[in-house]
């Protein structure tokens, strides 16, 4: 059943052999090793397995690998720069210490980058919706807000 | 009792100012950080005449911490990091006593024949007994460090200084700290006295010390049990049965086998039933086949659709009087009385990622990565389970998703261990299900409160009778095999033996005010439901109950709410968070649909203090109840690290106030049918309050855990504040739309 796929993750192609109903996020955590997507249900309730898929966060949990062949994917991993440079969005999540287990920490952080690439001055009820998907039990939302209104201020012209 | 003096605010900036260098590399931007509140001057170290708890059964000093060869120091802690920041509340210490820059301690955590037997990683005692037992233990590798420094040095040791992990003279002739001791440890034990740093000196300790491991988690390095990965790993999945009492029925392999020819190994023990494949995928799959094919038999039923609250009041159990003051209770006393009864329903910890655990068994040895709170504990129970001795089984705690109390971890290891012991010589990585862990976790028990009280003729209490209904909350492996999920559906199954009655359900039913005359009785069963510790157990319930019913007496009284507490409080320490609180809602505008709730609680009465308060907006048309802002006032004895507490409180108040207006456990006859966010949801960020926290330091007092005192004052907050907005009480949790509306 397996079949070679080809991907383009965090600007890499990649080569996989896997059966093509795999979904994508066993794919970037198992064959390709990264941690950034996190499973949390497999039901797309959660948030916690976001990636960006052509700029657009998706739960990566359900989706099968063969169906983003052509999309590039990127992952929490992704954001960080060549040189050690974290992008602004998780950088402003250390600053503000938006986190207390972490499990969640990458829902967030996709969601927001996707958020803030589509409205760059979110208001607080626009915050909210963007990231309304993504499930925290540690109850971290309130500094989250406070993370990604920072990282939107400070990307201001 | 010294005067509380308000320091001016103190921004983020200036408390990382204060905190030395810092080794997140950018500058400090964002918002104001909330102030902490120093009462009166540091004053110096307190003598002390007991060491902490865990030290006295582990007293070595290199039990506690290593010197390594690059100048760095280990430390050692039973404890686990679970999202509460202990890692870096316990590098503080440790670097505050040997005067290290914070990035030069390590923290290792809990591992079996590694690190000290700390029991459980629970009841907020991880500040007390781990970080308390690290400051000793540091302070006495410091004095020993001096003493070993003199003699190579020639030198008295009150003219040596210890810095940057070595001691030096006055004329520049330095030692590190590993070669004082020539490349071995210190073997000391750690005896009194102690000679601490005086606090006033401190340079980390009470301090917003940022947490190191955020950063790693942001650049998506390997952190939690469920990012292992190791060469030839494979991947399992355990099929749960139909229901708590549900029996496999006649199991074929063969159209497993056909349709999966993949599969490496599939388990059948019982009715424990697990599968084993290369691919995560495939064993999901396989996993997913069983679940739709395998028969169990009918379970026994569980009371669905009966009303909890008089179902469990029904059910037999043993009836204790825990608490008895002046003349007992229910006496007439010429004034009014009154009476309520109040409800809280299972509720689960639901934590965001399902629990994980990989085991190897290899030459008679198992190798046991775990996220549970207590690896000493577990492998008690670990080995009556599997019937090996404990020198076979090694466990390493490895942080997972944050968990409140005890959730699937241990069972998931449980799990893990029989897998690989069928399946020897690979480590095989066991991933719960979102429904596996909705539907099998140990839910924090249902309670029902009943409480009647008398006031006398100027308004205050004169008696207090309250009555708790509960079953228990602690389950936890060690050393029952039994308290493991998976041992009880063994082909020699282990049956799980009532753990009797435990303290942790009428935790908080007495009022921490002064009244009187008082009784307290508590009642146990074993409800339906698997139940266990959830963060602050019982303590959510009473201080509902009991915060909710202040209010309904100061209200029979005439009384303005906090007024109606202060007038029954008598400690200081109380009446100084009650009074923060106060001051941070003063100025509020509330509107006409809108209340102003408050409560206040001192967790276990012997430890964290927090009064809360809650601002909610009701709409009476649809029952919909917004908690729109939270503030909470904590006083948690000497401050470790400022923001960490503040972290806590503001992810309590959040996590309890979902609690309060979202979450029950439900179940059908057969089985829990709350197995997804769909069927049991919780807060999301529409329905998130703002939230402020005032830290009051008391560096003269001990330090004290700071993640279990909001719980209990949140939901009575939000309750009278409900009723200040629309005129009704809500007495049964949680306060659901219809419960306005009807
Ligand atoms: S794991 Fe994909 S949304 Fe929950
Ligand atoms: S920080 Fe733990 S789930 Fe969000």
């Amino acid at each position: 059943m397996a079949a070679k796929i080809t991907l383009r993750v965090n600007g890499k192609k990649r080569t996989v052999q896997v059966d093509p109903a795999t979904p994508l996020l066993y794919v970037l955590r198992n064959q390709l090793e990264l941690n950034g997507p996190k499973y949390g249900c497999g039901l797309e309730q959660c948030g916690s397995c976001l990636v960006l898929l052509d700029g657009k966060a998706v739960p990566s949990c359900r989706m099968p690998v063969e169906a983003v062949k052509d999309q590039s994917v990127v992952t929490l991993e992704g954001l960080t720069r060549k040189n050690g440079e974290l992008h602004p969005v998780p950088r402003a999540f250390v600053q503000q210490q938006a986190a207390q287990c972490g499990y969640c920490l990458n829902g967030m952080v996709i969601a927001a980058v996707a958020l803030l690439a589509e409205n760059r001055h979110p208001d607080d009820d626009a915050i909210r919706n963007g990231l309304q998907r993504v499930l925290c039990r540690c109850g971290t939302q309130a500094r989250v807000i406070r993370a990604v209104s920072q990282a939107a201020q400070e990307a201001q012209p | 009792m010294k005067k509380t003096r308000s320091a001016t605010p103190v921004s983020r900036r200036d408390f990382l100012k204060g905190a030395g260098c810092l080794t997140i590399g950018f500058p400090l931007l964002g918002g104001e950080w909330p102030a902490a509140y120093f009462p009166g001057a540091m004053p110096a170290a307190p003598p002390e005449d007991t060491l902490p708890g865990s030290l006295q059964k582990q007293p070595r000093i290199n039990a506690w911490l290593e010197i390594l060869a690059d100048g760095r120091v280990r430390v050692l802690t039973g404890k686990m990091e679970l999202g509460q920041g202990i890692r870096t509340a316990i590098a503080q210490v440790a670097a505050e006593e040997l005067d290290l820059d914070l990035d030069r301690v390590e923290v290792h955590l809990a591992e079996t024949e590694r690190t000290p037997h700390e029991g459980y990683t629970a009841g907020s005692g991880s500040i007390e007994n781990s970080a308390m037992s690290v400051r000793y233990a540091a302070a006495a590798a410091r004095q020993k460090l001096l003493a070993l420094a003199a003699q190579k040095l020639g030198q008295p040791a009150d003219q040596l200084t210890v810095a940057d992990g070595g001691v030096s003279t006055r004329n520049g002739k330095r030692l590190t700290f590993a070669e004082i001791l020539d490349g071995k440890q210190i073997e000391d034990e750690v005896r009194l006295p102690v000679a601490l740093k005086p606090k006033g000196s401190y340079r980390w300790v009470g301090k917003a010390v940022p947490r190191q491991d955020i950063e790693r988690m942001v650049r998506g390095e390997p952190m939690y049990v469920q990012d292992l990965r190791f060469p030839g790993m494979v991947h399992a999945r355990v099929v749960r049965p139909a229901g708590y009492r549900a029996r496999l029925l006649a199991f074929d392999r063969g159209p497993l086998e056909k349709e999966f020819p993949g599969l490496l190994k599939t388990v059948v023990n019982g009715d424990f039933l697990g599968v084993i494949a290369a691919e995560e995928y495939l064993a999901v799959e396989a996993h997913r086949f069983l679940k739709q094919r395998v028969r169990w038999s009918a379970p026994a039923a569980l009371p669905e659709g009966q009303p909890l609250a008089d179902y469990l009041k029904n059910l037999p159990g043993e009836t204790q009087t825990v608490q008895e003051k002046g003349t007992g209770a229910r006496e007439p006393s010429g004034g009014t009385s009154l009476r309520a009864t109040y409800f809280k329903p299972y509720v689960m910890h639901a934590s965001i990622g399902p629990s994980c655990a990989v085991a190897r068994y290899e030459d008679g040895k198992l190798h046991l990565w775990s996220h549970s709170q207590g690896i000493y504990p577990m492998r008690e129970s670990l080995v009556k389970m599997l019937g090996l001795a404990a020198t076979q089984i090694h466990v390493v705690g490895v942080p997972g998703s944050g968990c409140y109390g005890h959730n699937g971890a241990d069972d998931a290891a449980a799990d893990a261990a029989l897998l690989a012991m069928a399946y020897p010589g690979k480590h095989v990585r066991l991933q719960w299900s979102r429904e596996d862990e909705h539907g099998w976790e140990p839910y924090g028990s249902a309670m029902r409160v009943e409480i009647e009280a008398s006031l006398d003729g100027a308004g205050r209490i004169h008696h207090w009778h309250g009555e708790v209904w509960t079953d228990s909350h602690s389950t936890r492996p060690g050393p029952e095999a039994a308290n493991l999920l998976a041992a009880r559906y063994l082909e020699k199954p282990f049956r799980m033996e009532s753990p009797g009655y435990l303290g942790g359900g009428h935790r908080n039913a007495d009022p921490y005010y002064v009244l009187p005359h008082l009784r307290i009785i508590a009642h146990f069963f074993e409800g339906p439901l698997r139940v266990s510790s959830l963060r602050s157990l019982g303590a959510y319930a009473n201080v509902f109950a009991v915060e909710s019913f202040m209010d309904e007496l100061a209200e029979k009284a005439g009384k303005d709410p906090v007024e109606f507490r202060l007038a029954h409080s008598e400690d200081e320490r109380a009446i100084a968070v009650i009074r923060k609180v106060r001051e941070l809602i003063r100025s509020q505008p509330v509107a006409a649909n809108e209340g102003i709730g408050f409560a206040f609680s001192r967790y276990k009465n012997a430890a964290t203090y927090c009064a809360v308060a809650a601002k909610v907006a009701v709409n009476t048309q649809t029952g919909d109840v917004r908690v729109r802002r939270m503030w909470a006032a904590i006083d948690a004895g000497e401050v470790i690290n400022l923001d960490g507490i503040i972290n806590q409180t503001e992810g309590g108040m959040i996590q309890a106030a979902s609690w309060t207006l979202m979450e029950e456990v439900r179940f059908d006859q057969q089985h829990v049918s709350s197995l997804d966010w769909a069927t049991y949801p919780i807060f999301r960020f529409s329905d998130v309050p703002e939230v402020e926290v005032a830290v009051i330091n008391r560096p003269e007092q001990k330090p004290l855990g700071a993640g279990e005192a909001a719980q209990g004052p949140t939901a009575a907050a939000i309750a009278n504040a409900v009723y200040r907005a629309c005129g009704k009480r809500i007495r049964q949790l949680p306060i659901r739309p219809e419960k306005i509306t009807g």
